[in-house]
């Protein structure tokens, strides 16, 4: 296991080192000149040749982006332009909400597709069955940028259920939560009921029959079991989804974590705290995929590096 | 029978909205960005089937020119991200050894990111604008192909009549070209099609944060941003780009469904 763990972490170093190096490049070789487009075509030169030493533009390259990981490594994403403060402090102050969501929303689909997906795979055929088919098609059509208005429309403003926007209590997480989640839930329907079918034709879910156990203890205990594995992986490549769905759900629910501070950044043309944003989603997903790894490996020990 | 029916379903669907967007001048009933003051935020009038915006621009107008944007940008992004990715697939399964694992590499690292995450980065540096739309979505875009194909390509290329060929001396061009590209051509006409989709949502995401096309060319996405102000007054100005959105994506799901079910089976 220590191993497999130290194999697996040598293997997103460069990964990471080339996701970060990609950022970097991005912003700083796109045709145009950023400070341009920060202060606008009629700024004074001084006010554009001062702003350009503040962010060290005016170095070479490859020396901006040795600060740049240097920087990074002890934990400095450099100042917001806006907000004139430190990206981390920035980033460290809108990530609770950020998981919070992110998390909320993971739990309610798996509220969600874990019961319609093992009600349909028992009743194969039936209107369930059809039932949950539609709803992984409809769930997977349905944009964030649509279903968050559309929700906020029924429940807050007709019904008066829930709050418009903002954060709060559970109240104000419900609609967030359920736009963000509402992909992940169709897909985790769809991928549970074709698993679980799946893992119902082997043998061992038909020795477990045939030895008298109960319908229920043949569904949960042997075939979901063994349905699970699929589920984590799509639940960890969801996961990235989520994050970077955040990012119109906070925007649409004015729910205050990292998306919104994203969109905010792009807004007032603050590129290091973009970058910043950017990077600190990109780990968190590298980390994600790492730790499913990780409890792939615990629930399915036959699951080595490399093979 | 049921999966046929939805599979049919999907390409009515498809081909209404295809023929809408191309024939958007002979059927919309008024300029799409002609601005009439006195008549905004209208719910329904019989000059404004779908009311009007808060400029009274004709929503139905607008929503059929949009559907132009959407398609435009997500064939596009569909095309050049295919290209790529096939070349770069082929490549990489064909040749094997450090080719591979260069390109392979590069792909893990695109695809660190969550694919809609890099596209915001890159409009967001680079400016709004259609170009820049379909360039943020290809950069991303091709990995998911290249990884198909190479993938593909290593079984395939281990068939007895791909060994054949090359035994008889076929160049890589023609043992790629003649030999195995007929045989993936089904997994990535599956793979287009949700990619569409994809493409689709990741271009009104783009909108909808205003990095999308400019105004006043009206795209599904951006409408749906103008209209969240007014959800209170005007829910029409959201609903009608959602429901435009959903049924476009919708279609192309029951769509890659189905050819998933037609097309894997029958070549495995």
């Amino acid at each position: 296991m220590k191993r497999y763990l130290l194999q697996r972490s040598f293997m997103l170093l460069p990964t990471l080192i080339g996701a970060l190096t990609l950022v970097f490049f991005l912003i700083h070789l796109v045709p145009g000149d950023p400070i341009e487009v920060m202060l606008g075509e009629t700024a004074s030169a001084t006010d554009k040749e001062e702003l350009r030493r503040n962010l060290a533009l005016d170095q070479p390259l490859m020396t901006q982006y040795r600060s740049f990981l240097t920087g990074l490594f002890q934990g400095d994403l450099g100042r917001s332009l806006y907000e004139r403060t430190g990206i981390t402090d920035l980033i460290r102050a809108r990530l609770p909400a950020t998981l919070e969501l992110t998390l909320s929303a993971m739990a309610l689909a798996v509220v969600i597709a874990f019961p319609l997906a093992i009600l349909a795979a028992i009743h194969k055929g039936s209107w369930i069955d059809r039932g949950s088919l539609l709803f992984s098609l409809l769930g997977l059509s349905l944009p964030n940028f649509w279903l968050g208005p559309l929700l906020m429309i029924i429940f807050s403003i007709q019904l008066g259920w829930t709050p418009v926007s903002g954060r709060g209590g559970l109240d104000h997480l419900f609609l967030p939560s359920l736009t963000l989640g509402m992909g992940m839930a169709a897909i985790l329907t769809r991928i549970l009921r074709a698993s679980l079918l799946q893992v119902a034709h082997e043998d061992y879910v038909r020795s477990a029959r045939a030895k008298g156990l109960s319908e229920k203890a043949v569904w949960l205990k042997h075939t979901l079991r063994n349905a699970l594995l699929s589920v984590i992986t799509i639940m960890s490549l969801q996961f990235g989804s989520l994050l970077a769905g955040s990012i119109i759900t906070e925007t649409v629910f004015s729910w205050p974590g990292i998306g919104r501070l994203t969109v905010q950044a792009i807004q007032t043309r603050d590129y290091p705290l973009v970058q910043g944003c950017v990077l600190v989603i990109a780990i968190s997903y590298l980390l994600v995929n790492l730790l499913t790894d990780i409890v792939y490996h615990l629930v399915d020990p036959r699951v080595t590096y490399g093979k | 029978m049921e999966s046929k029916l939805w599979f049919y379903l999907g390409l009515v669907v498809l081909t209404l909205l295809l023929l809408s967007a191309l024939l958007a001048p002979l059927l919309a009933p008024h300029d799409p960005t002609r601005q009439n003051l006195d008549h905004d935020l209208r719910i329904y009038s019989r000059e404004n089937p779908l009311g009007t915006d808060k400029l009274g621009r004709d929503l139905l107008s607008r929503i059929l020119y949009g559907g132009r944007i959407s398609l435009l940008v997500g064939a596009t992004t569909v095309v050049i991200s295919l290209t790529i990715g096939l070349a770069i697939g082929s490549m990489s399964g064909y040749f094997g050894g450090w080719t591979d694992q260069l390109l392979m590499r590069l792909v893990d690292i695109l695809m660190a990111f969550p694919g809609i995450l890099l596209a915001i980065a890159f409009t967001a540096v680079l400016g709004p604008g259609l170009d820049h739309v379909i360039l943020a979505l290809c950069l991303i875009g091709w990995t998911g192909y290249a990884r198909l194909v190479r993938g593909e390509i290593l079984t395939l290329r281990e068939r007895d009549f791909v060994q054949a060929a090359r035994a008889l001396g076929s160049k890589p061009g023609r043992v790629i070209g003649r030999h195995l590209l007929p045989n993936l051509l089904p997994p990535l006409l599956i793979q287009a099609t949700f990619g569409l989709a994809t493409a689709i949502i990741a271009e009104g995401s783009l909108s909808f944060l205003g990095l999308g096309v400019e105004p006043p060319t009206p795209s599904w996405g951006s409408m749906l941003n103008d209209g969240r102000q007014f959800l209170l007054v005007a829910p029409h100005l959201t609903t009608y780009p959602g429901l435009a959105i959903m049924i476009t994506v919708f279609g192309l799901n029951l769509v890659g469904d189905g050819l998933q079910d037609r097309l894997q089976t029958r070549y495995r």
